[in-house]
């Protein structure tokens, strides 16, 4: 019988992760790495990183891999698809990366509707640099930055940027999963599945965002970490299909 | 090819196309926006990708991505938007990645104006973005040296996988002249250490973290060991009328044009005077100016700045002869009658 968990093929061996434990960084670079295998698009896959905590990801993806200067992922991909349309591009990025710093790159990438995909791990914190607050945060969610919890009157509401994008006409599919679970693993492959599927049919530009744990610096353990997605980061953002225009473009 | 008369601006985009440039990417700003006009057109015929970025730090970024595929691949933009660049082209830098940027500078600081100056003289040669690398930088005297240049550009960015810097200024960029353009470059050699996705093969990365430092000290000596191969093997300059010279004038680019006019006008009224025009402002011809400073007691440095390049022609000549220094920034274009006057004073000066 073959094993259901067989060690993915575009994962290193050999390598021991960087991540703490219960971080939805490792799960999903796990679940990427199976669809990469899966959907056979990893012999001609680049993926373009982040500075974030998923920095290092070049260490564990076993694909051609670009590290990009923080915020810039989306730019970087699209130099890199227009100049080599027949390879399968998509970045990997954290809630500073992509929606703080790479606002712009990431909103007009989007709206050139560039045949890219993104996944968007939102944590609600800056990780890498020891838990300030982000533009996901939530409100009254205290960080390093916001000893006493995001005040909106001074700065401001979190950011719905992937509702934004899904907006655009050049957004062919945007999808909000929460990853708070085995369930959510499950959520997570299919919608990241969906949007590689986007890219490899040749539609454009596709987004998942994962609501992912940061028990570090949430100061919670992993299981209360997967609770807090489910019960508060879901009331801020709710998961679903944002935008699928794909019916439109066959 | 038969002559064309063409502006600075389109001959820096035609020289690249032919120089094999297959990708460009960039964002408007004057004086240098019929660079990317024409690449929008000439480029996308000639089957290459032009991308308007929405800023100079985009398009930096956009030029990392497809430089990694092996690409040649351009970007341009004048003095504001080149500081927005700099970030990335420490990136390139570090990543060992080949590009070629084109400064057509105006006058700042700040939005400064849109008139020709060599203020970014510092910005360019002395790395510009953050950490511990070289830039290589060609300054063009003729928009016929434009479209050389450019050549050369792509030529030394590929062979020292290094981001090069084309510096030229708002007068070079506008300024019409006759040009003569290479040919088309045919099969460039494939880039063994592109990203190409991994094919059967092994997977490769470009990371610029390195965060052992020790690893991170041996990337920044083959770094610099690569600057020094480029030190020793790409200095450029031109001499003009320097065999019998008392005074030496130190000048590039548009200044250098107006120096060569004010130095015959000196001639003509039997005053030696020659000029040493760089081309390469980093690596600078440092050596050409110490072995005249064996036996020439007065140089000039002329720069349409308050004296950068002058910090240089210091340090190249260390201490043996003095320097005096003509300058005029904030995109004032002296005339040759007033730097003829200046090299009269120090003629005199000579004379005592
Ligand atoms: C220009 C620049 N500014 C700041 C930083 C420092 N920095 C690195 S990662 C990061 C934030 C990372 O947060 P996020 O994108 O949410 O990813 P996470 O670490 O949470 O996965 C910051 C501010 C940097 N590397 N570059
Ligand atoms: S700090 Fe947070 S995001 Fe970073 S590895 Fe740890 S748990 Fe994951």
């Amino acid at each position: 019988m073959k094993l259901k968990n067989d060690w993915p093929k575009y994962y290193k061996k050999d390598v021991v992760s960087h991540y703490c434990p219960g971080c939805g960084h490792g799960i999903v670079h796990r679940i990427v790495a199976e669809l990469l295998e899966e959907m056979q698009v990893g012999e001609r896959a680049i993926c373009v990183n982040p500075a974030g905590c998923a920095v290092l990801a070049y260490l564990y993806f076993d694909i051609d891999m670009l590290e990009s200067a923080h915020g810039r992922g989306t730019a970087m991909a699209t130099g890199i698809k227009r100049a080599r349309p027949d390879l399968f591009v998509f970045t990997y990025q954290g809630d500073g990366d992509l929606s703080a710093i790479g606002t712009a790159e990431t909103i007009h990438s989007a709206n050139r509707g560039e045949h890219i995909t993104v996944i968007f791990i939102n944590n609600a914190v800056y990780g890498m640099t020891g838990g300030q607050m982000a533009p996901t945060t939530l409100i009254g969610q205290e960080t390093t930055t916001s000893p006493l919890g995001r005040n909106p009157a001074l700065e401001g509401y979190p950011l719905h940027i992937t509702d934004l994008v899904a907006t655009f006409r050049g957004v062919i599919y945007a999808e909000r999963v929460s990853l708070d679970g085995p369930a959510g693993v499950t959520r997570t492959k299919k919608a990241i599945r969906n949007a590689f599927q986007t890219q490899i049919d040749g539609l454009g530009y596709s987004i998942v965002e994962i609501l992912s744990a940061c028990p570090t610096n949430w100061k919670m353990s992993p299981v209360d970490s997967f609770s807090w997605i489910k019960n508060e980061m879901t009331r801020e953002y709710t998961p679903g299909v944002l935008t699928d225009k794909r019916g439109d473009k066959k | 090819m038969n002559k064309v008369f063409i502006s600075g601006n389109h001959a820096f985009a035609e020289a690249a196309i032919r120089a094999g440039c297959s990708c460009y990417f960039g964002y408007p700003i004057t004086p240098q926006n019929e660079l990317g006009e024409y690449m929008a057109n000439h480029l996308v015929n000639n089957g290459g990708v032009f991308l308007q970025s929405e800023s100079e730090t985009a398009a930096i970024n956009m030029v990392i991505g497809a430089s990694s595929t092996g690409a040649r691949v351009m970007t341009s933009s004048s003095s504001p938007g080149i500081s927005l660049k700099q970030e990335g082209i420490s990136f390139l830098a570090g990543f060992e990645l080949p590009a070629v940027i084109v400064n057509v500078m105006r006058g700042g600081p700040g939005l400064g104006n849109i008139a020709p100056a060599q203020g970014d003289y510092f910005q360019a040669t002395r790395g510009g973005g953050h950490g511990d690398y070289r830039t290589p930088v060609l300054a063009p005297g003729s928009v016929q040296e434009i479209a050389d240049l450019t050549f050369e550009a792509f030529s030394i960015a590929d062979r020292y996988r290094t981001p090069v810097m084309i510096l030229g200024d708002g007068m070079m960029g506008q300024m019409k002249e006759p040009v003569v353009f290479p040919d088309f470059v045919k099969d460039l050699p494939e880039k063994e250490w592109a990203l190409k996705g991994r094919g059967t093969g092994k997977s490769r990365y470009m990371a610029s973290l390195i965060l052992d430092p020790l690893e991170m000290e041996r990337h920044n000596w083959k770094l610099m060991r690569k600057y020094g191969e480029i030190e020793k093997n790409e200095v450029r300059y031109e001499s003009f009328m320097t065999d019998d010279a008392d005074i030496i004038v130190i000048a590039y680019g548009t200044a250098a044009r107006i120096a060569k006019g004010a130095i015959k006008r000196a001639r003509g009224d039997g005053i030696r005077a020659g000029l040493i025009r760089p081309i390469t402002l980093w690596p600078f011809p440092k050596k050409v100016l110490l072995d005249f400073a064996s036996h020439i007691s007065r140089f000039i440095v002329f720069e349409m700045s308050t004296g950068q390049m002058l910090e240089d022609v210091q340090l190249a000549i260390a201490g043996k002869a003095e320097i005096a220094f003509h300058g005029r920034p904030g995109g004032v274009i002296p005339t040759p009658a007033e730097f003829a006057r200046y090299i009269y004073r120090e003629n005199q000066k000579l004379k005592k």
